[in-house]
């Protein structure tokens, strides 16, 4: 629940995410849920003549079992506050939550 | 007689225990698939799903076209990286 608050505090912000298939997509993160699926909007496919299948899609739902990464803004992300909820094993603070996305407000 | 167990502040009683002495410190991540992350340890789950800063990812990769069988690395950075649990295959103390 942890990284479901966190993804949930970088919604609207720029995203990639690179697949188990190796394809990376770049896209608005537009929503999260409990298993991590991710729906993105503007994507683009970062090697694009590579892989040309995606080209023509703006919008996509991701399986989150098929993610290897996402790459994150690092601005957006309050490293301490991460580190002090993993620390105390907070698992669905509502605390945690307001201020994680209080910090990403912050930073845009 | 059984040992006295350190009731300190930091116990050590389950195998994320050591990974949790690791928070805000660079760690080694192998994983699936021939890749290696290394980077500063920012969070974590009982997944082993991870968030790490600074990352730096070595990509293992065997031409086997010729007889040789060279082993190329590929390197990438990322400056904050999401790492999904199912991936992972050790999480080791850099040092």
């Amino acid at each position: 629940m942890l990284f479901f608050s966190f993804f949930k505090t970088l919604v609207n912000h720029e995203v990639t995410v690179e697949l188990k298939n190796d394809i990376s997509i770049r896209g608005t993160l537009k929503s999260v849920d409990q298993y991590l699926n991710i729906k993105l909007d503007d994507i683009t496919v970062v090697e694009e003549l590579k892989y040309p299948h995606l080209s023509s899609v703006k919008n996509v739902f991701i399986r989150g079992s098929v993610v290897r990464y996402v790459h994150l803004p690092a601005a957006a992300v309050d490293t301490p506050l991460l580190e002090d909820a993993t620390r105390r094993g907070i698992t669905d603070s509502i605390e945690i939550e307001v201020r994680l996305s209080q910090f990403a407000d912050a930073s845009g | 007689m059984a040992e006295v167990e350190d009731t300190g502040a930091n116990p050590v009683n389950e195998p994320l225990d050591l990974v949790r002495l690791s928070l805000n410190e660079l760690v080694f991540v192998k994983l699936r698939g021939d890749r290696e992350l290394q980077g500063r340890l920012h969070a974590y789950d009982s997944h082993c799903n991870l968030v790490l800063g600074e990352v730096t990812e070595t990509i293992y990769m065997v031409d086997d076209e010729d007889e040789s069988e060279n082993v190329r690395t590929v390197k990438k950075q990322s400056e904050m990286l999401f790492l999904r649990g199912d991936s992972v295959v050790l999480i080791s103390p850099q040092q």
